[in-house]
């Protein structure tokens, strides 16, 4: 008799109650807020939170290993650590989108987007010329390599599978995708310093840079997608007496179209944000310039950082300036972004 | 026709047609030629970046001293070893902040979270990284900097006997340990991505094998996850050390370094990285101080080239040798 009652009690003892997680993250939390008055005598909200969050981790440590022992008390504390580590992740995420929108917001205007920074002193003015700058230096960019990139990916899907070249392509272009922005920006720079004269600056120098750190994105995610195509599609069009290089055409590409667009669309957005290589390589102005290949010109990233790093006397102007600058960086990558997946994911291939 | 009709089927599906050109069909030859052609400019690219680099880097590199001393920033090994120990020490500082909260999220999303939130939770992680390098640096000097100094003051008051902590405290909080935080929150989302790649790809008969025997969750993960998983953290630790090193904007705008090797975080005297010297003087330069930055730029390009080249060697002998299955 009395061994069947302590079965019984050890199926429902050695158990936490589940109200145990809400009531004691609710006590750390008043706790932690009462603590962190009492330690800086003001409300110092990450201290707080802090505070809350260790001794959140404390009273469950103890409250576990006490009631379901140390191997489940060591598997909570994972969990606890782990959902801390990506509830740690959001801050700055949030505090970034909430200080761009919130500080981008009272300048992202009219004349942000219709005026250029000519003749612009203290308050006033806009980005319109870094806006087609950036339109312009990565129009380019992607001119260049898009055919690159792509053609790079069919050599490397289609023709020269698992030979020497190819390996050696590839494995450049992982290289290619470590350079550094800046290195790229030194490249453009001194191959038209070569090309036009020592100093030159210019949007196409952009270009090239961006171009750098395009065409491996572009590779990588071509190759990817060529490699989903159905080899049947392939056997299919030369059964029929299609020359390969028609196939490809005619055949591997339609079919992959819409990956394909969507991984150039994703490497512009990649490209679009990229600030260093354009600070060295196409330079700054105030004014619109719509010829790429002379003069400096001013891009969106480097417009964002030549109004925080050089502001006038009315520091403020600058850096409104600067945040409705970011503000419109972010939502075209996030439009970019947006676009190249619901491209991927509408007209996927449909490999019934 | 005949010649094509009587041909023997090729053993390789892949092979396709002949590729030989045929003489009446000259679009064959000209789009293999393109697409070749295609994959050779990339390598001449890359050629051409390392050549172009050495070129005008090199008057630097070799130039008298005394020369570089009046005309350019001075000796050249003397004058970029703190910025070489700046990259380094940013980059690893980073690194320590990011692993363990990538690590984290990446098992949050493989193996905590709920299935269904699963997906858009790694979604918006990925937007951290879609975020352009010169928003974070603007972020990070104007809101980060001020609201981490009174920490900074808390550190330096109550740990200041850490050499680390000691010093002065910065005023603006524009130090290396704000611009490795900054720089962890960008290299955050390659370490996640990759890890959370690695963690989904844990075989699943081990991990319900671990559960079967009574295994928690975190034993589970323990014995059948980071056990597969481990060269893959190391190559994407290894790719986030790469984008940090030669990380140039967020660094830029948020630190206020100069040239010295201090281990000290908090104080208003930073080493500064190469990528942010070259940034902050490049404009600004002429004649060979502008071949001295050119030359630093190679050696930063050095610095990441081994970086990811370790990293791609240790991904490429995990496929080898993926042992799991």
């Amino acid at each position: 008799m009395a061994t069947i009652v302590h079965a019984a009690e050890t199926l429902t003892a050695g158990r936490l109650p589940r109200a145990t997680v809400p009531v004691s993250l609710v006590g750390s939390v008043l706790l932690g807020y009462a603590l962190a008055i009492l330690f800086t005598g003001g409300a110092n909200i990450g201290l707080a939170v802090a505070l809350a969050y260790l001794l959140f981790l404390l009273v469950m440590e103890i409250a576990t290993r006490v009631v379901e022992g140390p191997r489940q008390a060591s598997d909570r504390r994972a969990t606890n650590l782990v959902v801390g580590a990506f509830v740690l992740a959001l801050l700055p995420l949030g505090s970034l989108v909430w200080e761009v929108l919130s500080k981008g917001i009272p300048r992202f205007d009219v004349p942000f987007f219709s005026q250029s920074m000519r003749n612009v002193v203290g308050a006033g003015g806009g980005a319109i010329h870094a806006v087609w700058g950036t339109v312009y230096v990565t129009g380019m960019a992607t001119l260049i390599s898009v055919p690159i990139g792509l053609l790079t990916a069919i050599y490397l899907a289609e023709y020269g599978v698992r030979n020497r070249l190819s390996k050696a392509i590839t494995f450049f272009v992982d290289v290619m995708t470590g350079v550094p922005s800046i290195v790229a920006g030194l490249f453009a720079y001194a191959l038209m310093g070569l090309l036009l004269g020592p100093g030159s600056r210019s949007g196409f120098a952009g270009s090239i840079a961006l171009s750098v750190l395009m065409i491996p994105v572009v590779v990588r995610s071509s190759e990817e997608l060529l490699k989903l195509v159905p080899n049947e599609l392939r056997e299919a069009a030369y059964a029929l007496g299609v020359p390969k290089w028609l196939t490809i055409v005619k055949v591997v590409l339609p079919t992959a179209v819409s990956g394909l667009v969507s991984g150039v669309i994703l490497a512009i957005a990649r490209v679009i944000g990229e600030t260093a290589p354009l600070l060295i390589a196409a330079g700054f102005t105030a004014s619109m310039n719509n010829n790429l290949f002379e003069n400096p010109m001013m891009t969106l990233p480097v417009f964002v950082y030549d109004s925080y790093a050089h502001p006038g006397t009315d520091v403020q102007a600058y850096w409104d300036r600067a945040w409705a600058g970011a503000l419109t960086l972010i939502l075209i990558v996030m439009i970019l972004n947006l676009a190249g997946r619901l491209i991927a994911r509408r007209f996927a291939p449909k490999t019934r | 026709m005949t010649e094509k009709l009587t041909r023997p089927p090729t053993a390789d599906p892949d092979a396709g047609p002949p590729a030989q050109a045929d003489p009446r069909r000259p679009g064959e030859a000209i789009f293999r030629g393109l697409a070749t052609g295609a994959g050779i400019t990339i390598l001449v690219i890359l050629a051409l970046v390392a050549s172009f680099l050495l070129v005008q880097g090199s008057p630097a590199l070799f130039a008298d001293p005394a020369k570089l001393a009046s005309q350019g920033y001075g000796e050249f090994a003397s004058w970029v070893l703190p910025y070489a120990f700046g990259t380094v020490w940013a980059a690893l500082l980073a690194l320590l902040l990011a692993v363990p909260v990538a690590i984290g999220i990446a098992l949050f999303i493989s193996h905590y979270a709920p299935r269904r939130l699963a997906q858009p939770l790694g979604y918006v992680i990925d937007l951290l990284a879609a975020v352009p390098s010169v928003v974070f640096g603007l972020w990070g000097s104007l809101v980060l900097a001020p609201a981490v100094r009174p920490l900074y003051e808390a550190l330096n008051a109550h740990l200041g006997f850490i050499p680390l902590f000691a010093g002065q405290v910065s005023g603006t909080g524009r130090t290396i340990l704000t611009a490795a935080i900054v720089l962890a929150t960008m290299i955050l989302p390659i370490i996640t991505s990759l890890c959370r790649e690695v963690f989904l790809q844990a075989p699943r008969l081990h991990e319900e094998a671990a559960l079967a025997l009574g295994a928690t969750r975190w034993e589970m993960i323990k014995m059948a996850v980071l056990p597969f998983a481990r060269p893959g953290i190391i190559a994407a630790i290894m790719l986030g050390l790469g984008r940090a090193l030669g990380e140039t904007m967020a660094v830029t705008m948020v630190l206020s370094g100069s040239r010295n090797i201090t281990f000290e975080l908090l104080t208003s005297q930073n080493p500064n990285t190469i990528a942010a010297t070259i940034a902050q003087n490049f404009p600004e330069a002429f004649g060979l101080k502008t071949n001295q930055l050119i030359a630093a730029g190679l050696v930063l390009f050095v610095i990441t080239l081994a970086v990811n080249s370790i990293a791609r060697w240790i991904v490429a002998r995990r496929a080898e040798y993926s042992g799991a299955n």
